[in-house]
């Protein structure tokens, strides 16, 4: 469980992003909606203490983000930016190998050897695990940082738009993917979508964001529908019956 | 039966060959053959250079008394060749990582600024018995003191601020560095010719700048500190990732980068005090070491880097002394190839 209290971070004087208040449920993915610039990606790093708040508290399975060690809180909770570039060059593997740092220190042992080929595998990544990160395509570089952030061995995952990148098949394959390590793996995974549609098919909880504020949350049941949807992306959507559920119609 | 033929070409691509998947920053074998080819010349070149600079040219028989003496006064400047190289190449690789940024060298924190207007209000204020003053062990240790002193309350005031980022603090060193380097200007173009023409050969980095008189002080800190970043090479590796990585797997961003650069600044004023600037030869030897060596972790990164700076130290000055007959000049060809390789890799990359 993640528990948000009070919490508010000022960018200057024009942007407040909070105050909210929310608890999002252990176990499933949870999907963060809502327009560009509503702040999604603020609470998320917030969340996973890569930006200090102004006011309120966070708690990942009951511990204080502000006051526990980092090292300790990189054993519950890992999180993936929406953009990462890094100076040096890496293979796939050696990549996803920096995951088991906050267990190996950077030593690793045969059992870290055998977990980070399973998150490698896992993300499908088998044959490409030799291969320099620059000589990848976005989709599959996005793959292995996802497999990174897996291989840490995290009971709670945060994404940053996973789906950056990914054309149609990789999307479907990566929301897939995360499906599984939610059930699989009984990780809980936030993961900031654009796609209303991927979060109504693949969440188990939407939570919309409008101007700083949590303004729904709920199952996708409760939050496709046209009246919500128009609200919280001021633009007309109108939810029709999908094969396979409801599908928001926008364009 | 059709079907099993296409599907098993498939399958054997997919399971891989029964090789052990290890995730070591040289996972093929012809990459570790080819760090350890590497290290190995470099090994060689160095003690080759070592041993030409110690025994080269020297006028009396292999072996006899008078040679080994005129060895052991050339040993010191081998020594003080092999101090500059640690620091300026552990100091460099470490710099970069911490600011994340692969075409950068310490010295743009203002420490070869600082130690040349030490150096020149020195004979501005004194006269020459002023840079006469500045020598001694004494001095060394202040002019240290003042140059690490100084670079921490930089670190430590722009780091822990309400707005502290690596960014403004670079541009503030710059911005530090280049005052300080016009002050040191404006009192050079009062001196007179003779005042000013002793400066000079303060002013360029040279091996024979360094007395041995500074080494009980020097040596010490230059194998505490590189030996202590050499440790954090695990550390170090992770800092490579940025800043958001970096606390994502547990490690507090600001206590690290501020560790490193104290490092750093103790490397940095130790080469500067004991021979003067040498802008470019950190890197120029830091971004050789990551083409040679071909691994991006620093347990692989640091020994190849000070070996290079060994070699490229102690050829030059082979070169110079015993081709060209002209070793004055050697801080200023290191400083020429590696300000062209500077730009070059500035052109080809074509960015920061
Ligand atoms: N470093 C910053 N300085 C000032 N303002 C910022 C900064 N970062 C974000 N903001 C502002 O805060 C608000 C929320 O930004 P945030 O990145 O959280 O949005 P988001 O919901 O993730 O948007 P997107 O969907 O485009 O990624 C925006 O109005 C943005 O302009
Ligand atoms: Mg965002």
């Amino acid at each position: 469980m993640i528990t948000l209290t009070n919490v508010r971070k000022s960018y200057g004087d024009e942007v407040t992003i909070g105050p909210v208040d929310l608890q999002i449920p252990t176990g499933g993915i949870t999907a963060l909606v809502g327009p560009n610039g509503a702040g999604k990606s603020t609470l998320l790093t917030m969340i996973g203490r890569l930006m200090g708040m102004d006011q309120g508290a966070i708690e990942i399975a009951g511990f204080d983000v502000a006051s526990t060690a980092s090292k300790d809180l990189a054993k519950i909770v890992s999180i993936l930016r929406q953009e990462n570039h890094f100076i040096t060059r890496l293979t796939v593997r050696q990549l996803v190998g920096f995951g088991r740092f906050p267990y190996s220190k950077g030593r690793l042992t045969q059992h870290c050897e055998d977990t980070i080929s399973k998150a490698i595998d896992f993300l499908e990544l088998t044959d490409l695990e030799h291969r320099y990160l620059d000589q990848l395509s976005g989709g599959q570089r996005q793959r292995a940082y996802v497999a990174m952030v897996l291989c840490q061995e995290t009971d709670h995952v945060l994404l940053d738009e996973p789906l950056n990148n990914l054309d149609m098949k990789h999307s479907v394959q990566m929301m897939r993917h995360l499906k599984r390590a939610a059930t699989e793996l009984g990780r809980t995974i936030i993961v900031v979508l654009h796609d209303i549609n991927f979060a109504g098919q693949y969440a188990d909880h939407i939570c919309a964001v409008k101007d700083g504020r949590v303004v729904e949350f709920g199952t996708p049941a409760v939050i496709m529908t046209d009246e919500v949807l128009t609200r919280v992306f001021d633009t007309d959507v109108q939810v029709i019956d999908g094969p396979n559920g409801a599908l928001a119609v926008y364009y | 039966m059709a079907e099993a033929t296409i599907a098993r070409p498939a399958a054997e691509r997919r399971t891989p060959p029964a090789r052990r998947r290890t995730s070591g920053a040289l996972p093929t074998p012809r990459a570790r053959r080819r760090y350890w080819i590497v290290l190995a010349i470099l090994i060689v070149l160095a003690t080759g250079f070592a041993f030409g600079l110690l025994a080269w040219d020297n006028p009396l028989p292999v072996g006899s008394d008078g040679f080994w003496r005129i060895a052991q006064m050339r040993a010191t400047s081998v020594l003080v060749m092999a101090i500059v190289a640690v620091c300026q190449a552990t100091a460099t690789v470490s710099f970069q990582t911490a600011t994340n940024n692969r075409i950068i060298t310490p010295s743009i924190m203002g420490f070869e600024s600082l130690y040349i207007a030490i150096q020149t209000s020195a004979i501005y204020f004194l006269g020459v018995t002023g840079l006469v003053a500045l020598t001694g062990l004494p001095q060394f240790v202040l002019q240290v003191a003042v140059m690490v002193g100084l670079s921490l309350l930089l670190y430590g005031w722009l780091l822990s601020g309400r707005y502290g980022n690596l960014q403004i603090m670079l541009l503030i060193g710059i911005i530090i560095g280049g005052g300080l380097g016009s002050i040191s200007t404006f009192m050079q173009r009062l001196l007179t010719p003779s005042d000013f023409d002793v400066l000079t050969a303060r002013l360029f980095g040279s091996v024979s700048n360094a007395d041995p008189d500074y080494f009980p002080v020097a040596i010490p800190l230059c194998v505490v500190a590189s030996v202590a970043l050499w440790l954090r090479s695990r550390r170090l590796n992770v800092l490579t990732l940025g800043r958001e990585a970096t606390i994502n797997l547990g490690l507090n961003h600001k206590s690290e980068i501020m560790k490193v650069l104290f490092l750093v600044s103790l490397l940095m004023a130790t080469s500067t005090a004991l021979v003067g600037p040498m802008t470019f030869l950190g890197f120029l030897v830091a971004t050789l070491a990551y083409q040679f060596a071909g691994s991006a972790d620093h347990r692989h990164i640091f020994p190849v880097a000070v070996l290079t700076g060994f070699v490229v130290l102690a050829g030059a000055y082979f070169i110079m002394k015993n081709v060209f007959y002209a070793q004055g000049v050697v801080s200023i060809i290191i400083e020429l190839v590696g300000g062209s390789v500077f730009l070059f890799v500035i052109l080809r990359k074509g960015r920061l």
